[in-house]
């Protein structure tokens, strides 16, 4: 059960598919509690499950059974108004090809979750300003993304997921694209967010020693099921 | 989301494919500008029609006679309703009619049977009086030499049949002088009472030969006082008021004599009566019957003409939709074709927290923004080849030696009625891609490339 300290709770989750007559478990009867403030790290080999899973907490994609409650918010109880306003209010979401929008600004990309979420025009260029300022990147504002490095779009993507100041971050494979220098800067930017911001942040990814660098805890996924029935801590990983 | 910020992101994703959105927008507006154009030609075939006819004085004219009036041989009189007796239509009568709302003139008809003399040679024609205002009436457009100087000229417009009895070269009539050869009333004492057992009937009139110079100062092709009530087509026209101050004996004289309505005042065969427009036609015909007289105008005829305009307008604005509906395929393929390209953008609105909703009326505001410029530039576009139809015909017609007429014609309602349906055409067809946007499943729609 939920306390006051978990963000994410959740029980027995399945998600299947059926494709070209098969039934795919992507996720099988997943149960995990995720703390407030905890950095958790969702590694697997490909086809695991764990995009699924994150799409699944992000509110993209529904379980076929199985019980969510992020922010004590129980996402099979919203409807799908209810399910976009919890995407753009309590859930930050990066990834790995960075989906910034090519023919906006980068000012225009951050602004985007703005204008979803109906803040005032006035008050979006400081807040724009904030974030972009957090990732290091207010000289750029009128740039285009193509115009940057990888690293720097997917800087712009983490300004993007923080502007309407979510409790929850959702990274899927957020360093696949980079090197692993950039890769590294990136985690440690997160790291810094998650402190300084007090957030949630789950990141879906294969490399696990840049997981068990920058992570609280890391969660092992294989087949749809979460392998670690325990909770694996950094300590027992190293 | 908000308005404005729909509208924002709707014109910078339309900029963004600018190419194909304006094509599709030039294609929304050929639509229009066909159906603008069908439509200005109906409804300026319709303004010419009305126009001819209501300067014809036809539709805002009501004939008044008084009821008991001849009818001609062997036709049985009018049966005079009791409660409406009938009166007489005197100078009281006329005052009474003018009075009425609506009323722009009351002129009498002075229509006489008259001989001309011209290049000492007789030639018998009826002569008519014609009101100052018939100069506007359009019925004198495209006469040669002038409409008469003043009200009470002494000059003459002939009708052209009647200017080639006259000469072989009709042209060379104007400015020249007529004689006008016509009866004259002249009322004679009253009757002694000892001779008039019933006491008191008036004394009648003699009829005295006149003559009078008229100078010929035009010619007409039309026929500006074609016959109504039985008078008879009158070549010879003058103005009235110079007509009525030769008090020529008229066709209604003997009737009066012989009803000893001449007393004193003047009687008229009949009245014209001018209405501010054709609607008020039939309410002001009401109120002259009502007042004892006869009363007839052609409104029913202009009835049916507003009818058939209103089908042939229909005709020409279903053919002139069927280009906006190949442009609304435009729309839609347009439409279609962009959510493929940018499936991958929606799926990062929809992770971003956009609703089914907001990505539905992003592009639904897109169609109706190329509905809206469709609209306006196929309003544009229509009026032009309206008028380069109307300029065409106008070559045609100054070729054929005839008149140049206005054919089509782009009233407010029109431009506002064709950019409205435009959008709402453009609305509709993207009803089907912008549903189809809406329900793109996330997940799918970011992993796409």
């Amino acid at each position: 059960m939920p306390n006051a300290e978990t963000a994410i709770q959740l029980d027995r989750v399945s998600r299947q598919y059926t494709m070209g007559g098969a039934t795919i478990q992507a996720v099988n009867d997943v149960s995990l509690s995720i703390a407030r403030n905890e950095f958790l790290a969702l590694l697997g080999s490909s086809g695991s499950g764990k995009s699924t899973l994150l799409n699944l907490i992000a509110g993209l994609d529904r379980p076929t059974s199985g019980s969510i409650t992020a922010q004590g918010q129980n996402l099979a109880e919203l409807t799908s108004i209810e399910l976009a306003r919890y995407r753009c209010n309590t859930i930050g979401m990066i990834f790995q090809s960075f989906n910034l929008l090519p023919r906006m600004t980068l000012e225009e990309n951050i602004e985007l979750p703005l204008r979803l979420a109906e803040v005032a025009r006035e008050e979006r260029p400081g807040r724009v300003h904030e974030v972009l300022e957090r990732v290091r990147l207010t000289h750029r504002l009128g740039h285009r993304p193509t115009e940057l490095s990888g690293g720097e779009q997917q800087r712009v993507a983490i300004a993007r997921a923080l502007v309407n100041r979510p409790k929850i971050l959702l990274a899927d494979e957020p360093t696949g694209n980079l090197d692993s220098a950039t890769g590294e800067a990136v985690l440690s930017l997160l790291r810094d967010v998650q402190r300084e911001l007090g957030m949630t942040i789950v990141m879906v990814t294969h490399e696990r020693p840049l997981a068990e660098r920058y992570a609280d805890r890391l969660a092992i996924m294989g087949d749809g099921k979460l392998l670690s029935a325990s909770e694996i801590t950094k300590e027992a990983a190293q | 989301m908000k308005t404005r910020d729909l509208a924002d992101l709707a014109f910078r994703n339309l900029r963004e494919a600018i190419l194909r959105n304006a094509l599709t927008t030039l294609g929304v507006a050929v639509g229009v500008a066909s159906l603008v154009a069908m439509m200005s030609l109906g409804v300026g075939l319709q303004e010419l029609a009305s126009k001819r006819l209501s300067q014809s004085g036809l539709f805002d004219t009501i004939f008044v006679t008084p009821k008991n009036n001849f009818r001609g041989i062997g036709r049985p009189q009018r049966e005079v309703e009791a409660d409406k007796p009938a009166r007489t239509l005197d100078e009281d009568a006329r005052q009474a009619i003018e009075k009425l709302p609506n009323v722009i003139e009351v002129y009498s008809q002075v229509r006489f049977f008259t001989e001309v003399r011209f290049n000492n040679k007789p030639f018998a024609t009826v002569v008519a009086g014609m009101p100052d205002s018939s100069r506007n009436s359009g019925s004198f457009d495209g006469m040669q030499g002038n409409f008469f100087s003043s009200p009470t000229a002494n000059e003459a417009i002939l009708q052209i049949e009647f200017a080639k009895d006259l000469s072989e070269k009709p042209a060379s009539l104007i400015g020249q002088d007529l004689v006008l050869r016509y009866a004259e009333r002249q009322a004679l004492p009253a009757n002694d009472d000892s001779s008039s057992p019933s006491g008191g009937p008036s004394g009648g009139f003699s009829v005295v030969p006149k003559e009078l110079r008229l100078k010929i100062v035009g010619i007409v092709e039309t026929e500006p006082a074609a016959g109504y009530g039985g008078y008879g087509n009158a070549r010879l026209l003058m103005p009235l008021s110079t007509a009525s101050t030769l008090r020529a004996a008229q066709v209604n004289d003997l009737r009066d004599i012989v009803r000893d309505n001449t007393a004193n005042k003047t009687t008229y065969p009949s009245l014209s009566v001018r209405a501010k427009s054709p609607s008020q036609v039939e309410t002001l015909e009401a109120s002259i019957k009502a007042m004892g007289f006869a009363a007839f105008s052609l409104l029913d005829a202009s009835k049916s003409l507003r009818t058939f305009f209103s089908v042939f307008d229909l005709l020409l604005g279903i053919f002139g939709s069927l280009a906006l509906a190949v442009a609304t395929l435009g729309i839609v393929n347009t439409l279609v074709m962009a959510i493929l390209e940018r499936r991958r953008e929606i799926g990062v609105l929809k992770a971003l927290g956009a609703a089914d909703s907001d990505v539905q009326q992003l592009f639904f505001v897109e169609a109706g923004v190329m509905g809206l410029f469709g609209g306006f530039l196929g309003v544009l576009f229509g009026w032009l080849l309206g008028r380069a139809i109307t300029f065409g015909t106008n070559v045609y017609l100054k070729r054929q030696n005839l008149n140049p007429i206005e054919l089509s014609s782009v009233p407010w309602w029109l431009v506002i009625a064709a950019i409205v349906f435009a959008i709402l055409v453009s609305l509709a067809a993207g009803l089907y891609p912008a549903s189809r946007a809406a329900k793109l499943n996330p997940v799918d729609a970011l992993r796409y490339e």
